[in-house]
């Protein structure tokens, strides 16, 4: 939830809605189309392609007979769904309570300032998106960043730094 | 193969690998294990012991709470007790393995203590340690003991014994055992656990479903998550004996997408319950049957209260409904339900497994048993802890805690989460109870307990946690989804240096409306973190308002940075690094800041040679140009 900032879906040409339309049928090959499983189908796609594709959500709505509001009213309420694309990396930086009381906005700054975008957003060449969490239950070594499934503990605004030099190395 | 040849099996095969000849190396791999280094720590390892041609058993567990000596090894030789080993670098392997392994040195100076029978010289008793001396692990009994993907393990430590008691019982006999433990729930709310399963027991209807409510979403909390990465089978044994009583064939484990590890761990258990005929059809022979599903939040903390819990497995928006109806009489898909969390359920198999007479030996008269914690934020020592009830905050923080790290002064401590409040020193002597925490106006919550030193402005901690319940507010309630934005407003105003007079008693009239007009606990709550910081430290509050001066030196805002000519050797360092060029100064001259270009964000400060220690930081005084 919260105030997402209205973001633009990337437009796509017909060949690719095509592409993009058979993964999502592929993911939904599984499922036997009840109402109650709507969001793990949701789960699902995005698990596959990155994101929630318009023509994914009307195809979902199609398959467990809902209407498109409702799907698309599911997809904006939990934090977990994107209707855009990510970047190929995603940064995650921890803002539980261990983490604030333990210096993590200075180490979202810092992530910011050196990547040129806001929480939230994406680098415009779709390597990296910098996002916040409310809290990844690794308190005990706050402040923690996320890179992608690795967690990376006791962090310092000096060692956000250096796993971005060393991500831009491989 | 029955219950009882399982058990007896597993018990030779645990006995065999503890006095086996082999060394027995166990290293702690939950999320905050290898977030510290502890996969690094795994490969020099298995590197290490190849080089030196050692053969040992390599046994992966969960999370001992010593999360602050990350990464952890401990390590067993026959014949003698274990030794831990923490804070270890990879570095330090080939020293373990050479001197202790190879050798029989088994170094002191790197050890943190031993386990089991007889004495190392020079080495502490870890359960004697100040650190682990005050708890009681119920909940955590064998967590960071046995590999929790190997369910032989937990049989052999007498996992399923409580199942099987109770399968022996009658349900209402097993709901009275319940009751007269004293058990309350850990989710937070703790209503008593033995009468809750009863109104869902005499609930008309004969489909009912139980659910193990995962969704660990407090800011600072992640008990349940260790408790799920270290020891599976202690929750869902709970899960099963649950629906037993109640009389449900169909559990639901609800749990957050953000813990990856403990959803692989409870997949990995479920598996492992059907094949030792644990899960479906005739459990442990008897006529009892039951299925458990797993559902992935979404991210939603709302959905960690109980109606929009069951909204969202039914695959709606996670938004709380009016009760009654409880879910007792009609929750998922209009069934009777029951919903404890995750480490109410670890307590009832404890105490199927020992007996209510045991368990209602630890703790308080209205608060038994234990209550795991994470203990975090400006403490010396963070972790995992289980604590009996009626403990004080002081004996957690300066004992287990050991006090405040950097030697810093204790200012408040955190307990609840955004729902909680926040205590200062003078409370430090509060019994860990329901009763006496809500007195004081915090709540004993889901675990979280965050310990905050003099460098925390406890009006950003209450402008942080509102920011958190604003977003998190599923706008069902106009009071918490305006009400919250209109105190967020303010606090953001306060923090800002824009504090007006009467604002402190708006956010009060404020909290106590979205209280009233707020149906579920979420909104209920949120205004605590701010009642509870004006109720004890309403000084910081007016020094931002009146004075335009944050006491922590916390609030950017509020601050004003300057160079003091005495101390300036002129090295030009800050100028260079000021990201504003708001420093100026030639060589070996006085720099001096441009306030009115100063964007406060301390590159000044961290860069200037601590030799000099020239940037100074005030608030509330006017910047005095030289």
């Amino acid at each position: 939830m919260g105030i997402s900032r209205p973001v633009k879906a990337p437009e796509i040409v017909r060949e690719q809605k095509e592409i993009l339309l058979s993964q999502v049928n592929e993911a939904l090959e599984s499922y036997r189309g009840e109402r109650s499983e709507l969001i793990p189908v949701l789960q699902e796609v995005q698990q596959r392609l990155g994101y929630l594709p318009e023509v994914g959500l009307k195809q979902i709505a199609r398959y467990l007979d809902v209407p498109e509001s409702t799907v698309f009213g599911i997809a904006t309420f939990y934090a977990q769904f994107k209707l855009v694309p990510t970047g190929r990396n995603i940064i995650r930086v921890c803002r539980g309570t261990g983490c604030y009381v333990r210096g993590a906005t200075s180490i979202l700054e810092a992530l910011e300032g050196e990547l040129g975008i806001k929480a939230g957003e994406t680098t415009p060449d779709l390597e990296y998106t910098l996002e916040t969490v409310a809290c990844f239950g690794s308190c005990a070594l706050a402040p923690v960043v996320v890179v992608n499934d690795r967690v990376y503990g006791r962090m310092t605004t000096e060692k956000a730094k250096k796993i971005l030099a060393r991500k831009e190395e491989t | 193969m029955q219950f009882k040849d399982r058990k007896r099996r597993a018990i030779a095969q645990w006995e065999a690998t503890q006095s086996s000849p082999v060394p027995r190396i166990l290293i702690g791999m939950g999320t905050c294990g290898i977030a510290a280094g502890a996969g690094d720590i795994l490969e020099t390892l298995n590197q290490e012991l190849e080089k030196a041609g050692i053969q040992a058993e390599i046994i992966q567990v969960g999370c001992i709470g010593l999360c602050y000596a990350e990464p952890l090894l401990e390590v067993s030789k026959p014949g003698r007790p274990s030794v831990f080993y923490g804070h270890l670098q990879p570095e330090l392997i080939p020293e373990i393995v050479r001197d202790y392994l190879v050798g029989d040195n088994p170094r002191p100076d790197l050890a943190l203590g031993t386990r089991g029978e007889g004495n190392i010289e020079g080495i502490p008793m870890l359960f004697d340690l100040p650190v682990l001396k005050p708890q009681v692990r119920i909940a955590l009994r064998n967590c960071g003991n046995i590999d929790p993907s190997e369910i032989h393990h937990y049989i052999a430590n007498g996992g399923y014994d409580g199942l099987s008691r109770a399968l022996k019982m009658k349900p209402q006999e097993v709901i009275d055992e319940v009751k007269k433990s004293g058990l309350r729930g850990r989710g937070g709310a703790g209503f008593t656990t033995g009468v809750k399963w009863q109104f869902c027991h005499d609930a008309p209807g004969k489909t009912k479903y139980i659910i193990c409510n995962a969704d660990e979403g407090d800011p600072g909390a992640f008990m349940d998550r260790a408790l799920l990465e270290g020891d599976p089978h202690a929750v869902l044994e709970g899960l099963l004996i649950g629906a037993y009583a109640i009389g449900a064939s169909e559990g639901y484990i609800y749990i957050r997408a953000e813990y990856p590890l403990a959803i692989r761990r409870l997949k990995v258990a479920l598996q492992q319950m059907q094949e030792c005929g644990l899960l479906g059809k005739g459990i442990m022979g008897s006529g009892f049957n039951f299925h458990i599903k797993i559902k992935e939040g979404a991210g939603a903390f709302v959905c960690g209260e109980e109606t929009a819990m069951i909204a969202s497995i039914e695959g709606n928006r996670g938004m709380p409904r009016p009760r009654p109806p409880f879910p007792a009489q009609s929750g998922l898909w209009g069934k009777p339900t029951n919903i404890n969390n995750v480490e109410t359920w670890a307590n009832v198999s404890a105490i199927l497994q020992r007996g209510a007479g045991w368990y209602a030996s630890y703790g308080t008269e209205k608060s038994k048993g234990t209550k795991t914690f994470s203990l975090v934020g400006k403490v010396e020592r963070t972790g995992l802890i289980e604590v009996p009830m009626g403990i004080t905050l002081r004996e957690i923080i300066y004992g287990i805690g050991g006090g405040i790290a950097e030697g810093k002064g204790f200012k408040a401590i955190q307990t609840g989460g955004p729902s909680g409040g926040c205590l200062p020193a003078s409370l430090l002597d509060t019994p860990v109870e329901y009763e006496s925490l809500a007195a004081a106006g915090a709540i004993m919550g889901s675990g979280g307990m965050v310990v905050m030193d003099e460098s925390t402005c406890m009006v950003d901690v209450a402008r942080y946690f509102l920011t958190f319940t604003q977003a998190e507010s599923c706008g069902k309630c106009i009071m918490c989804r305006l009400g919250t934005k209109q105190m967020l407003d303010i606090l953001e105003d306060i923090t800002s240096g824009r504090g007006k007079d009467g604002d402190i008693e708006l956010l009060l009239e404020l909290g106590e409306a979205v209280k009233d007009g707020s149906l579920c606990a979420l909104g209920g709550t949120a205004p605590n973190p701010v009642l509870t910081t004006i109720r004890y430290f309403r000084d910081e509050y007016e020094a931002h308002i009146s004075e335009r001066r944050c006491p922590a030196s916390f609030c950017k805002a509020l601050l004003t940075y300057r160079i003091d000519p005495e101390k300036c050797k002129g090295c030009g360092i800050c100028a260079r690094a000021c990201p504003a060029a708001a420093i100026q100064g030639g060589k070996r001259e006085v720099h001096v800041i441009d306030q009115s270009k100063c964007t406060r964000c301390g590159t000044c400060l961290n860069v200037c040679p601590p030799k000099f220690g020239a940037v100074v930081v005030t608030s509330g005084e006017p910047a005095t140009v030289s």
